[in-house]
């Protein structure tokens, strides 16, 4: 059974589901939205559950690639899917974080609600393909695809300037994808193959790798992202919905630090090693400047979308540290990160919904009339900082470790960027959460209703739950990774 | 070769010859009946596609008509890109008071131009065709005489395209004189493995008058113009098929009489394509009447199709042809959906018109966001594959440099065509539009679901088509 084509496409069932109740009756009929949401949460549990499948008949000590599908198509490209270690977690990711965006916009997306579920349904299929793609062309039809949907979510349920932000989040990430499409082609063109695997074990010339790896630079940098192309991020963060940050934060930006573990990494070994030193530059600048940024904001989604870019900026020193240390801990960073910033972003979903304004000197004492909130706001802020026994903390140690045997200046400097986001983070907390309820209008608002408990109730777990047993990750992880560094390390003479 | 073998090798040019000459009497003596000519027409125009599909192979009237796997892949996508321009446009004039049998007469003139042109082999026959299929189409663009937008429209595109008929025929003039043949075959030998200076002045002249029927920058003025100015359904005809027409003769002229010469042409055609695709991404950020901004579309994306032509190898020809298949398809769907679209009996042509459109006419809005995005080459559909044969030609062919030129140049246009989807998705609706016509709808509909997800499909049987038509020109 073609178990990831089937785990890709499931969303896609529940589409037509849906476009058959939006042409079958009227638009704005709030029966057929609700019957919509039902039919949107249950796609996607079931996605879940197929992905949980996927994980529990994974193979761990294999390091290659699994459940491989494999169909002739035209030109010499293939329909090619299969996932290993790098992977599998980031489809696991996926399809867990999409059934609580649904569950997270049920009351706070009422207009065109139908066309809201159909673009995070398609938006599913898409990421999850980009993860399972084997081709390269199949690769990109996933990657560059997945702007519409977000496109389409920034520019319809976005806030104020929704519309500048939709247009610079595409136009940024397409301008980086444009030049990938190039170096596809070349590489298409020079090796003959289009077939991800067999491009890892091909040697291009280290002039052609340099060109290829910046090409690929460029569109990964601008997905991750990296310092100084990050400025999208923060404009598509504050405009975009609850559900939509989650996503763009939780999963998107995994997206570029999957391209340099699966592509720069092993395809361009040389160029990696020999611009090394760029990213850790660029990674080390990330950490501590956005962090400083971070803690002048003065709206919540934005200091977050901040503090994103400071942690994806660890992420990229781990990856380009080239040992096991930096890339499991740069894979698990990820994970982390994908829960804790997605958790952090339905927190201020939360009283956004509420009181509709994400100014941090609108709260304050919300500790008195919402306890619940509070402690889990407080365990997702410690997350954030890296607490040690919650999942934050495994990833960052690792790949300080990772980054500190190719650079000691680099770990010291990054290592600061942690004190940084614990300063940024804590007073965040402190202002939002403790002091004196000023405000008055805040005097009426409401704790955690049941809904909401259940969408925090299975991030409190993963937190924990990975940053108490690592190990299950690691697991998976392990073999993938150890082969990729061996790989990485020969071709690099290292 | 015996005279009924010229004739069977020229059966689709007399199919439909004969056909549109008996149809214009037909109309002469019934001038009422603009259906049953139209419907005539239609089965004509597939009649000639039949007979192109199947027709054997080789060198009518002396070589000065070609018959080969190019020939019939272009005239089979000319002839059905012709016969939805009849069912797409005859209602329409109906709908607006004008009954005009000769509609379809000079579609099928028209048609029997272009794939003339697709199908010379010398000077001769390739001026006949280019005049043929030229003054129809002036014709057709003031079509809608109470119009004087459309009026204005034939005069000018009339005008501009007997200039570049003049620079045509110079350049012929120069070629002939310098080879002292007018066979592409024997220009090839006179060019030998590079044309000398007089050879490459009329050359360069040929190339000039082509550009300008293929509207490549900067010979591009007339478009916007005239595409604003025709009525719609005659856009969507000329927007396609004509195009392709003229891209096959360019790939002919270059494959078959100058092959040795691919050096030197190369280059100009690599700088006719980079300024056509700069003019098309730029010109296009300030349009707000959407057949001018899909006119300038069309330059950018003619651009591109001179791109692959540039590559000057059969992997480049093969990419041309694909693009343009791949395009005209899109490009007719596009305008069907223009013409289906109306507010108050006004036709709504201006981006601020689409506010909203996915509330009023959500599958309307589908198509034009579908090819939108096709336009904008974003995967998967059939514009992305566009895009990915002929940079992939240019950039095999070593021009990666205007590759990625290319490839940024698209990124500056995807301005335009996410201006037209916000306004279709994030805007207001300012009321309702009325009722589109069935025959537009189904166009739109049939077009879009092409775009994808057939073309997925379609792609596996029609590269093989292309790359037989491709190796069948004189280019490695």
């Amino acid at each position: 059974m073609p178990l990831l084509s089937l785990i890709t496409y499931a969303p896609l069932v529940g589409v037509l589901g849906i476009l058959a109740l939006r042409f079958g009756g009227r638009a704005d009929d709030p029966k057929s939205a609700e019957t919509a949401r039902w039919i949107a949460l249950v796609t996607t549990l079931a996605t879940f559950v197929l992905s949980v499948l996927l994980v529990a008949q994974y193979d761990s000590s294999n390091p290659g690639f699994q459940f491989v599908e494999e169909t002739a198509w035209f030109m010499g490209l293939s329909y090619r899917m299969g996932v290993d270690g790098i992977s599998i977690l980031f489809v696991l990711l996926t399809a867990f974080l999409m059934p609580l965006c649904i569950a997270a916009s049920w009351r706070s997306i009422d207009k065109r609600v139908h066309e809201y579920l159909i673009a995070f349904l398609v938006l599913e299929t898409l990421v999850i393909g980009v993860f399972c793609a084997l081709d390269l062309v199949l690769f990109y039809i996933f990657f560059e695809f997945g702007l519409v949907p977000m496109f389409l979510i920034i520019g319809i349920w976005g806030g104020a300037r929704r519309v500048y932000a939709a247009f610079k989040f595409f136009l940024y990430t397409l301008l980086g994808s444009v030049l990938m499409l190039a170096a596809i082609l070349f590489m298409i063109g020079v090796s003959g193959t289009s077939s991800i695997p067999a491009l890892m074990q091909y040697a291009f010339t280290p002039e052609a790798q340099t060109w290829l790896w910046l090409a690929f630079f460029a569109s990964f940098a601008v997905k991750m992202p990296m310092w100084p192309v990050h400025t999208w991020l923060p404009d598509a963060h504050v405009e975009a919905p609850t559900a939509g940050s989650v996503i763009l934060a939780g999963i998107l930006l995994k997206m570029g630090g999957y391209g340099f573990l699966r592509f720069s990494l092993p395809m361009f070994p040389q160029a990696s090693d020999l611009f090394t030193p760029l990213v850790l530059t660029l990674s080390v600048i990330a950490v501590i400047y956005t962090s400083l940024i971070a803690f002048r904001q003065t709206d919540v989604k934005k200091l977050i979308a901040y503090s994103s870019v400071a942690h994806m900026g660890l992420v990229t020193m781990g990856i380009f540290a080239g040992n096991a240390e930096g890339e499991q801990g740069a894979i698990f960073q990820m994970l982390s990160h994908g829960v804790i910033s997605g958790a952090l972003f339905l927190c201020v979903g939360v009283i956004y919904d509420r009181m509709h304004t994400r100014e941090i000197a609108f709260y304050g004492g919300l500790v008195k009339r919402m306890p619940f909130y509070a402690g889990v706001f407080m365990l997702f802020t410690m997350g954030n900082v890296g607490l040690p026994g919650t999942s934050g903390f495994v990833g960052e140690v690792l790949a300080m470790v990772g980054v500190y045997e190719v650079s000691t200046w680099a770990a010291i400097l990054a290592a600061s960027g942690v004190i940084l986001s614990a300063v940024y983070m804590l007073t965040l907390y402190r202002r939002v959460v403790f002091g004196e309820m000023t405000n008055p209008k805040l005097s009426a608002i409401e704790d955690l209703d049941w809904r909401e408990i259940a969408i925090f109730a299975p991030l409190v777990i993963a937190t924990l739950y990975m940053g108490v047993q690592p190990n299950s990750v690691f697991n998976v992880t392990q073999a993938s990774v150890d082969q990729l560094v061996q790989v990485y390390r020969a071709a690099i003479g290292g | 070769m015996t005279f009924t073998d010229n004739l069977a090798l020229a059966l689709p040019e007399i199919v439909l010859a004969l056909g549109s000459l008996g149809l214009l009497v037909v109309g002469a003596f019934a001038p009422k009946q603009t259906r049953l000519v139209g419907g005539g027409a239609v089965l004509v125009l597939l009649a000639a596609a039949v007979a192109s599909a199947t027709q054997p192979f080789g060198e009518a009237f002396g070589g000065g008509l070609i018959s080969d796997a190019a020939a019939s892949f272009a005239k089979v996508a000319i002839y059905l890109a012709s016969a939805v321009a009849i069912p797409l446009g005859l209602p329409w004039f109906e709908r607006r008071g004008v009954r005009v049998f000769e509609f379809p007469v000079l579609v099928l003139l028209a048609a029997l131009g272009m794939g003339m042109m697709a199908s010379s082999g010398d000077l001769i026959s390739l001026y006949v065709g280019v005049e043929l299929s030229s003054l129809s189409l002036y014709v057709l663009a003031a079509m809608h005489r109470d119009n004087p937008k459309a009026s204005e429209a034939g005069l000018k595109y009339f005008v501009l395209g007997a200039l570049s008929s003049g620079m045509l025929l110079y350049g012929a003039s120069l070629v002939y004189g310098f080879s002292g043949s007018t066979l592409y075959s024997e220009i090839a030998a006179a060019a030998g493995s590079g044309a000398d200076t007089g050879l490459l002045f009329g050359l360069v002249f040929l190339i000039c008058g082509l550009a300008f029927k293929v509207s490549a920058a900067p010979f591009h003025m007339w478009t916007p113009d005239v595409y604003e100015g025709a009525p719609t359904p005659v856009v969507a005809f000329f927007a396609a098929a004509p195009k392709l027409a003229a891209m096959v003769l360019f790939a002919r002229v270059l494959a078959d009489g100058f092959a040795g010469a691919a050096d030197q042409w190369q280059q100009v055609l690599v700088v006719l394509a980079l300024i056509s695709v700069a003019v098309g991404a730029f010109g296009g950020l300030v349009q707000k009447n959407l057949k001018r901004l899909w006119a300038y579309s069309s330059i950018a994306n003619v651009g591109y199709a001179v791109l692959g032509l540039s590559s000057g190898t059969s992997d480049g020809v093969q990419a041309m042809l694909m693009f343009m298949i791949l395009y005209m398809i899109d490009v007719t769907g596009f305008f069907a959906c223009l013409a289906a679209l109306s507010r108050d009996g006004r036709p709504m042509e201006t981006i601020d018109d689409m506010a909203g459109l996915i509330k009023e006419r959500p599958g309307l809005a589908l198509a034009m966001t579908v090819f939108a995005l096709s336009a904008l080459g974003l995967p998967p559909f059939s514009g992305f594959w566009a895009k990915v044969f002929v940079f992939k030609a240019a950039i095999d062919a070593g021009l990666w440099v205007a590759a990625v030129i290319g490839l940024v140049g698209s990124v500056v246009a995807a301005f335009y065509y996410l201006r037209l989807i916000k306004v279709m998705w994030f805007d207001g609706s300012p009321g309702a539009t009325d009722k589109p016509p069935a025959e537009a709808r189904a166009i739109a509909a049939v077009t879009a679901i092409f775009a994808f997800p057939v073309v997925l499909v379609a792609l596996v049987w029609l590269t093989p088509l292309a790359q037989r038509a491709a190796l069948s020109l004189g280019l490695a």
